[in-house]
């Protein structure tokens, strides 16, 4: 049995787990459109390949990703490409962005797919520009590409791989169907991972009120040296950091990887997309997503194509439109409240939540902040909140970063616990934001004094050369005059060359006329005396 | 706030029934006043009052003056201590969170220090010593009668002020038989500490306080007694420092005041310890007999200094990060 | 009496002598690596060089300000530069001088490409050299380097240059703060 070590802070919330959890998952089937966001995960956004009418076939690529954290986008089913336009999609603002619009020909033809079942035959580079090429980002929330988070700097040897089932948050269930209905290829997935970074230990690790899903899992990883542990149930175990801390009683560096300390964690989500890739030549074209909350009359999880608008699915859900108070987007601690359904299930979207009025309320109006450390208490980063709030508040973010406040998760915990219900996640949010916006701007004028002091280094050149060209040019043209002159002088009778010399030839005449008088006056005045010594 | 409130109440019963009515007199009168006053001031400061006033803080700060002032402290005397407190050291910071010291503990010094006669003479006997003790009607009588000091046959100086006064002259054996010390370390005290003891473990275990604040205080009081106070003949003994006084009210339910208190849990370990020092410098060596209000607002002040010194180390980080921002000058 | 004098004029002495090393020590030990005040100021201006200050672009306007000229002269950067600059300076932000112009939100120079002469006088006048093209060839400004200062505007003989305004995407927002804890009967007051 692994030992297993504790982090600080942390909360435990109600899990309403039981929603979702109890059906098996359903396949949502076509919807009339698909949408297609461009950008899906953090990166670049890609690059698009198609034009408005072209036909694709299921799994084609319809954009390719641009730099290193780019990944593409494919063709959930086969279909046309009726508009390229901005869209609004799954984002806290609500704002649009460059959507492909597919409408399907419900005939769902798959193109080529090129599996890679023998994948230990090619080299590591290989498999991972396949892992690319199918789209793969991080399942669990954040969408970080899976190829380059799979190709960890070369000093960083990958000791403890972790595959992230904890599913910390309330009311999610999608990583725990999934384990619990494809363990095998959950494992074949870490698998193929470990392949890739050769690591030393391999845990799968779940929060033990998923005894289902470690069941599921121990059978399928019983032959293989995986271990798959059960961790203790407190929000929010799943985060990245907190989960190391968990497993490996180390924390990853500020300002770090989690390579750094050779660890490295992926989502179970994840693993069975790689698996999927590589055993079957499948991009990610699809995702389980959780649909739950009191007000749709079937919660439970689907399995949906990327891009399936989540009014869709919550109408398949029987969502009961007047008992409807907030959609949400995401787990209630970290997820954002939803401003249109018409937004598409994205390759992060883990969870849809219909609230009805009561069950997930907005805060009651913020109280003064008495200090009472309630929140300190609760935070797995063994922050300040109640420091980086004053800081917040005030606008003083000079002092909240000194304060630490980048590395707040954001996991809420401390908003969770706060008596005088402050929503300081929102505080940190803001002043993050701020922050990062002022170091852009800063990045921005410094650029533009550098560009604008080469301009006048530049001008000055010019300036410069101008002058010594002109310079360069009078000088030539008097030498040139000179030898003109002289050339007629040699002819014509020798005349002084200008007034000016001729001044300073009569000046050097006089002044030696006057000195061969002093000498004069004073050999005259020396000479009775005759002595020449005195001299 | 509530819940602060409630846990007061066993050290005001046995407060009661040791030392009359007039503890309780104090603290109704008390906590009319501050919710008076803070009403007051929120008006003028054209605030809502349901939604401030309903966090219990100025009911919580009346309670707090009204358990620490003396049974028959004047009227106009608890008047000023609770307004000084919930107008000056409350609402002129910027009310509820913004004080820098704690508003009690502010309006109690005031009045210490303006009326050093009505606030050392006022305590009353214990129960069953002189002649009875005066019934309810009667307490109310001499509280608003006014007089700075009370009658002489209802009042009796504290332990802690006999012994700091007679040890002097005196060996610990004849101190003791003033008395105010009873059969036990201080008659009728020892039962009100222990009872707010209770309150404030009752405190904890419902995690409204953490335990960082109560033991500093404690443990170091108890240290500093326990190198001094090895001569009884010279120092108040151990036991007399711990149930006598203050010092339970004080370090479980004033020194505890999360607004005016260290940040950090280091930070409330040095400012308990530093609350217990001070208790004992200033009860053993200063004029006043107890100390927990000077106590506690000195140590208010070195809190931005100890804040300054005692941020936790957070998650990712070697060293936890001192001092201040330094200003990026790029 | 005098030896009194001696030792009092000696230890003073001694006391000057060793204070006066720890202070030139801690002056060596700890010295600022030097940031003049010029650079500072300069850092905190937005670098637009748009002359609105009256100065032929920031660094001038910055030695300007050292030498304790007004430091609300620059619309740019608006109250943020005013704030920050009085942060620096220790003194009183003062509200933007409107003699120099208004705040305005971020906006870039676009040049309608199709209207373009190529007479290259807005790339004589670009303070950044963020427009790119050459004589009778069409222009265009290269976004990402414009710092939105108008200079480019008025020289144009065909009124073929916009400023428009940068609408807030997707990708540069930010969360906003959370509401002013306003209830419901401060919010009575408030309208009041």
């Amino acid at each position: 049995m692994r030992k297993l070590w504790d982090f600080p802070g942390g909360i435990h919330p109600p899990q309403q787990k039981n929603q979702s959890n109890t059906q098996p998952i359903r396949h949502a089937g076509l919807p009339d459109k698909l949408i297609l966001p461009l950008q899906q995960h953090i990166g670049s956004p890609a690059e698009i390949r198609v034009a408005v009418g072209d036909t694709v076939l299921k799994g084609d690529c319809l954009a390719t990703p641009i730099g290193i954290l780019g990944v593409p986008v494919h063709a959930p089913t086969s279909g046309r490409v009726e508009a390229i336009s901005k869209q609004p999609v799954p984002h806290p603002s609500g704002m649009v962005d460059w959507c492909i619009t597919l409408i399907p020909d419900d005939r769902d033809t798959w193109g080529k797919r090129h599996p890679m079942p023998d994948y230990t035959q090619h080299p590591r580079s290989e498999v991972l520009a396949h892992i690319r090429d199918a789209g793969i980002v991080g399942l669990g929330g954040a969408g970080f590409p899976t190829s380059f988070k799979l190709h960890p700097p070369r000093h960083d040897k990958v000791e403890t791989l972790i595959l992230n089932g904890a599913e910390c948050e309330p009311y999610i269930t999608a990583d725990d169907v999934l384990m619990r209905e494809r363990a095998a290829e959950v494992v074949e997935g870490l698998n193929i991972m470990a392949w890739l970074l050769e690591p030393a230990h391999c845990v799968i690790a779940v929060e033990d009120n998923k005894p289902e899903a470690i069941a599921a899992l121990s059978s399928a990883a019983q032959d293989t040296l995986i271990e798959v542990v059960a961790i203790r149930t407190r929000y929010p175990s799943g985060g990245e950091k907190q989960l190391i801390q968990i497993i490996t009683g180390e924390e990853v560096p500020h300002g770090g990887i989690p390579a750094d300390i050779g660890t490295m964690c992926q989502n179970v989500g994840t693993a069975v997309a790689v698996f999927r890739a590589i055993h079957h030549g499948e991009p990610l074209i699809s995702r389980i997503t959780s649909i739950t909350g009191r007000a749709v009359t079937t919660p439970g999880n689907v399995e949906a194509l990327i891009g399936t608008p989540i009014q869709y699915l919550l109408t398949q859900a029987g969502l009961q439109i007047d008992r409807l108070d907030r959609l949400i987007l995401g787990g209630p601690m970290m997820g954002y409240t939803l401003q249109s359904a018409e937004v598409p299930v994205i390759k992060t979207t883990n969870c849809i939540i219909a609230a009805v009025s009561g069950e997930l309320p907005e805060p009651p109006p913020e109280q003064p902040c008495i200090r009472c450390g309630a929140c300190a208490e609760a935070c797995p980063m063994e922050l300040l909140p109640q420091q980086l709030f004053w800081y917040a508040k005030t606008e003083e973010f000079e002092k909240a970063e000194h304060q630490n406040l980048f590395d707040c998760i954001e996991c809420g915990a401390c908003s969770y616990v706060c008596p005088s219900s402050i929503p300081l996640v929102q505080y940190y949010r803001f002043a993050k934001g701020e922050i990062r916006t002022h170091n852009a701007e800063q990045l921005k004028s410094d650029h533009a004094r550098v560009r604008f002091e080469a301009r006048q280094a530049r001008l000055e050149r010019e300036q410069a050369e101008k002058e010594a060209r002109r310079e360069e040019r009078a000088r030539a043209a008097a030498d040139a005059q000179t030898r003109k002159s002289q050339q007629t002088d040699n002819v014509a009778n020798p005349k002084p060359l200008d007034d000016r010399a001729a001044k300073t030839a009569a000046v050097q005449a006089a002044l030696a006329r006057k000195e061969q008088k002093s000498q004069q006056s004073q050999a005259a005045e020396h000479a009775p005396n005759d002595s020449p010594t005195k001299r | 706030m509530l819940w602060v409130m409630l846990a007061t109440l066993p050290g005001l019963v046995a407060q009661t029934v040791f030392f009359g009515w007039g503890n309780l007199i104090n603290v109704m009168w008390c906590i009319a006043l501050a919710i008076g006053a803070e009403a007051a001031v929120l008006r003028l400061r054209q605030r809502p009052l349901g939604f401030y006033l309903s966090d219990n803080t100025a009911a919580l700060t009346g309670l707090l003056l009204g358990l620490a002032l003396p049974p028959f402290t004047p009227w106009w005397v608890s008047a000023v201590a609770v307004i000084s407190a919930i107008v000056m050291a409350k609402q002129l910071y910027g009310g509820l969170g913004s004080n820098p010291f704690n508003p009690a503990m502010v309006g109690y010094a005031l009045v210490l220090i303006s009326f050093p006669v009505a606030m050392t003479t006022n305590w009353a006997a214990p129960a069953g010593l002189l002649n009875g003790t005066p019934g309810f009607v009667e307490t109310l009588g001499i509280i608003s009668m006014g007089q700075q000091t009370a009658i002489d046959a209802y009042t009796m100086a504290t332990p802690l002020d006999v012994y700091k006064h007679e040890i002097g002259a005196l060996v610990a054996d004849e101190v003791r038989q003033h008395p105010s010390f009873g059969d036990g370390i201080a008659k009728g005290w020892e039962w009100v500490n222990l009872a707010f003891l209770a309150g404030g473990l009752a405190l904890l275990y419902l995690k409204v306080i953490t335990w960082h604040i109560p033991v500093s205080v404690l443990a170091t009081l108890a240290m500093t007694s326990l190198a001094f106070g090895s001569n009884q003949d010279l120092y108040a003994p151990l036991s007399l420092h711990m149930l006598a006084g203050a010092t339970m009210l004080g370090a479980f339910f004033i020194a505890t005041d999360p607004v005016s208190a260290a940040t950090s849990h280091q930070g409330k370990l040095v400012y308990g310890a530093g609350i217990g020092l001070l208790l004992y410098i200033i009860r053993t060596w200063g004029s006043y007999p107890d100390a927990v209000a000077f106590a506690v607002l000195l140590m208010n002040f070195a809190v931005p200094l100890i804040d300054h010194y005692t941020p936790p180390r957070t998650y990712g980080h070697r060293k936890p990060r001192r001092g201040i921002a330094h200003k990026s000058s790029k | 009496m005098w030896t009194s004098i001696v030792i009092a004029v000696a230890v003073l002495l001694a006391l000057a002598l060793i204070f006066g090393g720890i202070l030139g020590y801690a002056a060596e030990r700890f010295r600022v690596e030097g940031n003049p005040l010029v650079e500072q100021i300069d850092s905190l201006l937005p670098q637009t060089q748009c002359g609105q200050c009256g100065f032929p672009g920031c660094r001038p306007y910055a030695e300007s300000i050292a030498n304790g000229d007004a430091i609300n002269k620059c619309p740019p950067g608006g109250e943020g530069t005013i704030k920050a600059l009085a942060d620096l300076l220790d003194i009183e932000p003062q509200p933007l001088d409107a003699e120099h112009g208004i705040e305005q939100e971020k906006r870039v120079a676009i040049i309608r490409e199709d209207e373009c002469i190529g007479c290259t006088k807005c790339i004589q006048a670009c303070p950044v050299d963020a427009i790119l093209g050459s004589a009778k060839h069409m222009h265009t400004v290269i976004q990402s380097e414009c710092t939105g200062c108008d200079l480019c505007v008025d020289p144009c003989p065909v009124d073929c240059i916009d400023m428009v305004t940068l609408e807030p995407d997707i990708r540069n927002w930010t969360w906003s703060p959370p509401g002013k804890s306003i209830i419901a009967t401060d919010r009575q007051e408030a309208m009041a």
